[in-house]
């Protein structure tokens, strides 16, 4: 019964911290996605320095703990550059790199998966390879990619927990901080983790739709008119 | 040379003890994981009703619960119901529950894989359904999931930095340590990140010439 | 430029082009006037291929010129583009734009290389389209149509830039038997229309009744060429009698089984 009280008092300062630990992903996902896209491009199309440059990139963010990364960041270089940067925006700005190393990996896969032959023929109607990928290359890349893309998303509202550590206000902190008030741990710890289960499957049923809506025969999806 | 000397006379022997501490740490939960995933994904494809649902429900928890949450509920909640661990074996028992969900899907996915001519077959030889699962699908089956399964391996060597969270001091839990009494942050990070590195680095080679070893033609 | 005369629109001079080790091209020279169809036929793996997508700089060449109405493309990397939209290309495999339908295939390099205004590209489009008889499966994406209809919608789709020549690289043969009769009754409606082409086939009776010249291609080189008549019927070298001989055999053969 105490457990009950517990939760129900720790309840509305634990859902706050929802529209915070979102906000993580989201803005991790769409800086993930800026990089990626481009440096999925490159991967397929650019220079052999350039490539080596994001090889380098994709392995040591893909390697590093979220953690470490998170310290390095926090504790070492931002502060050593003299910036003055909140926890959110350095959780969101780790997070992001790291899945533009994923995301990377994963465009430049869709990107191999359509053939040299939509490049040919692009080129052969007298496009230049910036036209060709805009225009043709990447619309259906980017269909291709979805499903490995949406992957992306349980990843990393599971890993925006992470962020724990240096204090941003999402799910799991302030979960901690009414544990320390109420002494309930399994309770309210429970409480969070069906909060981020439910997150889950909340937003794999958005993405499911998403998917369906940019169907196309024979590649997945119905395209919008221009 | 001031880092130099810092890195080589405080830093390395210090974070020596807490890779010590991560090693012991991944090597202990790779079997338990992979003995959990294997049992989950078997419960769930060729258990009854009840156990089916239950392995899809160990999963749906354990995959939606971030594992740093995980360690909190096994280290700080588990007291309540009068179940104590020490910080270690609060992290393995986490990485082991979190480790073993995600690769039972791999397993689940490639017994799924197995074609059913294989099952038929067996029985036809007067083997009893669990004979064919443990002799002709799952040997199969482990192949094909090999490639997942070692990439939640490669995960698992990442993840072991959260034991930190339960004041498990490993590898980052060392680096922390130095890098609060020294203020030397970035030094520090970016040693730990490199050990990590070369953590994965070894792994992925291994599990590069274990998938090499344990393929067959197809 | 003193080397095309006043109706020469592509000339290719002595082309070169190695991978590698192995030597693909080994200095192939011809002349294609306005209005003329040229077929190129030989064993696979003489260099047809990579011939064509050297004229219009798809593959890039070691050595030689190619000159499109007197103005030389190799070379010209800034006008690349400029010379691809003259050159009309039309591949074994279709490579249509997956993503979008028929119409907007024929449709897009106007938009975007022509810059024509939408109504003008549409109405242009649905122009080649009718031409090529697939008007009515327009608003089709390329995965449902049939590989006869995708090569057909993929000729359209070159021919909507006006080229000044069309290269056809081996457009039939990855149809299935029974499609190819619709490609190549396009191939020969343009033939006579008087579009410039040039068809790398393995289909001996288009050539025969279509070609203006045949050139006989093996090891890298044209080994004879001449109009078809005479290649077909009193071909000079060894090699080109062997060649016509195999595929004779291979389409009796064929017929055998069908």
């Amino acid at each position: 019964m105490e457990g009950l009280s517990a939760v129900l008092e720790s309840l509305p300062y634990i859902i706050s911290g929802i529209p915070v630990t979102l906000g993580l992903v989201a803005l991790s996902l769409l800086v993930g996605f800026a990089l990626g896209v481009p440096m999925g491009v490159a991967m397929v199309y650019g220079n052999r320095v350039v490539i080596k440059i994001i090889q380098v990139f994709v392995f040591v963010l893909r390697g590093l703990p979220n953690l470490v990364l998170l310290f390095l960041f926090y504790f070492g270089i931002f502060p050593l550059l003299g910036w003055n940067l909140s926890p959110f925006t350095i959780g969101a700005i780790t997070l992001g790199l790291r899945s533009a190393a994923y995301q990377t990996e994963i465009f430049r896969g869709a990107i191999l998966s359509l053939g040299e032959g939509q490049m040919l023929a692009a080129l052969s109607v007298g496009m230049s390879k910036n036209q060709a990928i805009w225009n043709i290359i990447l619309p259906q890349a980017l269909r291709l990619a979805l499903p490995g893309w949406s992957n992306e998303y349980p990843i990393l509202l599971t890993d925006s927990s992470v962020t724990y550590a240096i204090g941003v206000a999402e799910i799991l902190t302030r979960g901690g901080q009414m544990v320390t008030r109420t002494y309930q741990p399994m309770p309210i710890y429970l409480t969070c983790a069906l909060m981020f289960i439910f997150l889950n499957w909340g937003g794999m049923q958005i993405i499911q739709w998403g998917e369906k809506k940019a169907y196309i025969p024979g590649l997945g999806r119905k395209r919008e008119t221009q | 040379m001031d880092s130099l000397l810092f890195i080589y006379q405080e830093l390395l022997p210090e974070l020596g003890k807490g890779l010590i501490v991560t090693l012991k740490l991944i090597l202990f939960s790779i079997p338990f994981g992979l003995l959990t995933g294997i049992l989950v994904a078997i419960g769930r494809v060729y258990g009854n009703h009840f156990l089916s649902s239950l392995s899809k429900l160990y999963v749906i928890f354990f995959k939606g619960c971030p594992l740093l949450l995980l360690l909190f509920i096994i280290y700080f909640g588990l007291p309540s119901l009068g179940i104590t661990f020490s910080p270690f074996g609060a992290s393995v028992l986490g990485f082991v529950l979190c480790n073993g969900a995600y690769t039972s899907e791999y397993i689940r996915g490639a017994i799924q894989s197995v074609k059913t001519g294989q099952m038929i077959a067996a029985q036809a030889l007067g083997m009893t359904k669990w004979q064919a699962v443990f002799y002709i699908i799952l040997p199969q089956a482990f192949r094909r999931a090999l490639p997942g399964v070692g990439n939640e391996i490669i995960y698992l060597i990442k993840y072991s930095s959260l034991a930190y969270m339960l004041t498990c001091i490993e590898l980052t839990g060392a680096g922390k340590i130095i890098a609060a009494r020294t203020f030397r942050f970035t030094e520090t990070f970016t040693v730990v990140g490199i050990i990590y590195l070369l953590m994965v680095f070894v792994a992925t080679k291994i599990l590069q010439w274990a998938e090499k070893k344990f393929s067959y033609p197809t | 430029m003193n080397t095309t005369s006043a109706t020469s629109i592509l000339v290719v001079e002595n082309i070169y082009k190695t991978y590698g080790k192995t030597e693909i091209l080994k200095g192939v020279s011809f002349t294609v006037n306005k209005g003329e169809t040229k077929v190129i036929i030989g064993p696979s793996g003489a260099g047809k291929s990579t011939l064509l997508k050297c004229i219009n700089q798809l593959i890039i060449p070691d050595r030689g010129r190619i000159f499109l109405n007197g103005e030389e493309v190799l070379h010209s990397h800034s006008h690349i583009n400029r010379f691809r939209q003259k050159i009309g290309m039309v591949f074994q495999n279709f490579y249509l734009f997956d993503h979008i339908t028929a119409l907007e295939n024929v449709e897009i390099a106007l938009l975007k290389v022509k810059k024509m205004k939408r109504p003008e590209a549409r109405e242009k489009a649905l122009k080649e389209l009718a031409r090529v008889g697939m008007k009515d499966k327009a608003h089709l994406y390329p995965a449902e149509l049939s590989g006869g209809q995708a090569q057909r919608v993929s000729i359209a789709r070159a021919l909507a830039m006006d080229p000044e020549v069309m290269l056809f690289d081996e457009p039939t043969s990855a149809l299935d038997p029974e499609l190819t009769g619709e490609v190549l009754e396009v191939m020969r409606n343009l033939a006579q229309g008087g579009v410039t082409m040039v068809v790398v086939t393995h289909e001996m009776g288009f050539a025969s009744s279509v070609a203006d010249e045949v050139m006989f291609m093996e090891e890298g080189k044209i080994l004879e060429s001449g109009p078809p008549s005479q290649i077909f019927f009193h071909p000079q070298e060894e090699r080109t009698k062997k060649f016509l001989s195999r595929i004779s055999e291979l389409y009796g053969e064929l017929n055998r089984n069908g």
